[in-house]
């Protein structure tokens, strides 16, 4: 299905590392820091935005020569409310519990930047396999992205991961990283490695080239 | 219906439960637009006016839904009223004032995707707020934002003068600012309700 130009891994893969939606395009921070209290709203609220890139993406891509540019927006925004609609319900048909934990979070999905941008930018302008697999790795680099975030939130915060303790009793546990201000701490938190693991990068890149030349 | 007084509402809103810095919505005009004071007070403007606007319009949209029992039509017509307002107030405003639509650029058609407002519309409907009570909870929701975006602006305009190392600097400064921030709003916890 997909051209052989740019190798169909390529994009799938530039979504985990090189072109991360949360760490380094900075995009969908809003679900990012909202729902990340604990690891496993982090992974629900992740495998949520997965299926409605997935879905978009695809929509969008098979739809691409039939929306007139002048209305692409609009066509995008209805496409994508009408996916994050039925995830809202499949979540409230899965489990209750967790539909409640997510409270709006599931509708605000449609206003996340990230599927917007992925619309716009990728699946407007792309075949249906690329558009599903550029989706795919976005969605899972944001997942991934939300766990890192969750489960350091929920370790420092309650002393567990996915709901079992794994520090001992005499832990302290630091409330503040339940509380709002723990998502903007650990969010900045896992930005630091992430740069500095860039700097890194370049900074070996940078000698590379000097030993070469 | 619920029946919560205005006053708590308002405080509830704009403090107590600050749409930025308790809710995490409109995060990210609060980190792009809020690295000058002016331009912070410009959008916390546009965005609490839209945001009133939305309210008014939502909560007569959930009447009609309610009337022909089409509740999963929620998300899709409240977030096509938000993008018609939007639109509404760009023209508005590039007819009234030019200059003013200028310098907001990018921002003003941003504000459609800004999730603070389809966050509002679809609060004020969970909590069955009244007429009045959604105008007062959309009024409280634009002034906890406009304020959040104001302080973040002023702080950020005292941190460009001092050095911060490379690593730190931009969005993950930010961040750790807007924690201090959140957590001085904590303080406001027990206010209201």
């Amino acid at each position: 299905m997909a051209t052989k130009q740019v190798t169909p891994t390529d994009e799938f893969v530039k979504g985990l590392w090189r072109d991360n939606p949360v760490f380094v395009q900075v995009l969908g921070m809003c679900p990012a820091l909202a729902v990340s209290n604990t690891a496993m709203n982090a992974l629900a609220m992740g495998l949520a935005t997965t299926f409605v890139l997935l879905m978009s993406g695809l929509s969008v891509s098979l739809l691409r020569n039939f929306i007139p540019r002048e209305a692409r927006i609009v066509s995008f925004i209805c496409i994508i409310a009408t996916f994050v609609t039925s995830v809202d319900y499949l979540i409230m048909a899965i489990s209750l519990e967790l539909h409640r934990a997510l409270g709006a979070f599931i509708a605000l999905i449609v206003v996340n930047c990230l599927i917007l941008g992925r619309a716009e930018a990728f699946a407007s302008k792309n075949r249906p396999g690329r558009a599903l697999l550029d989706g795919l790795g976005m969605g899972i680099g944001f997942t991934l992205a939300l766990l890192f975030i969750g489960v350091v939130r929920e370790i420092l915060g309650s002393g567990s991961i996915f709901g079992f303790a794994v520090l001992p009793d005499t832990f302290q546990t630091w409330t503040v990283m339940v509380l709002p201000s723990g998502g903007f701490f650990a969010m900045a938190l896992w930005l630091l490695i992430v740069n500095r693991l860039k700097q890194r990068e370049t900074e070996a890149a940078k000698q590379t080239k000097r030993a070469l030349s | 219906m619920n029946d919560a007084s205005h006053w708590s509402i308002f405080l509830n809103a704009a403090l107590v439960n600050n749409f930025v810095l308790a809710y995490f919505l409109g995060i990210c005009p609060f980190f792009g637009v809020s690295s000058k004071l002016e331009t912070a007070v410009r959008m916390g403007g546009a965005v609490s006016f839209v945001m009133l606007v939305a309210s008014v319009c939502a909560f007569a949209i959930n009447l009609l839904l309610d009337l022909v029992n089409a509740p999963y039509l929620r998300i899709i017509s409240y977030i096509m009223v938000i993008s018609s307002t939007v639109q509404l107030v760009e023209m508005l405003m590039k007819k009234l004032s030019p200059a003013t639509f200028r310098a907001m650029g990018i921002y003003l058609p941003l504000i459609t995707t800004n999730c603070a407002i389809l966050g509002l519309a679809l609060f004020q409907t969970n909590r069955g707020y009244g007429f009045t009570q959604a105008v007062i909870y959309s009024l409280g929701a634009g002034v906890g934002f406009a304020l959040a975006l104001v302080l973040m602006a002023g702080v950020r305009e005292k941190l460009e003068l001092n050095e911060v190392p490379d690593l730190v600097k931009g969005t993950a400064a930010a961040l750790v600012v807007a924690g201090i921030l959140s957590m001085g709003f904590m303080g406001f916890a027990g206010l209201g309700r």
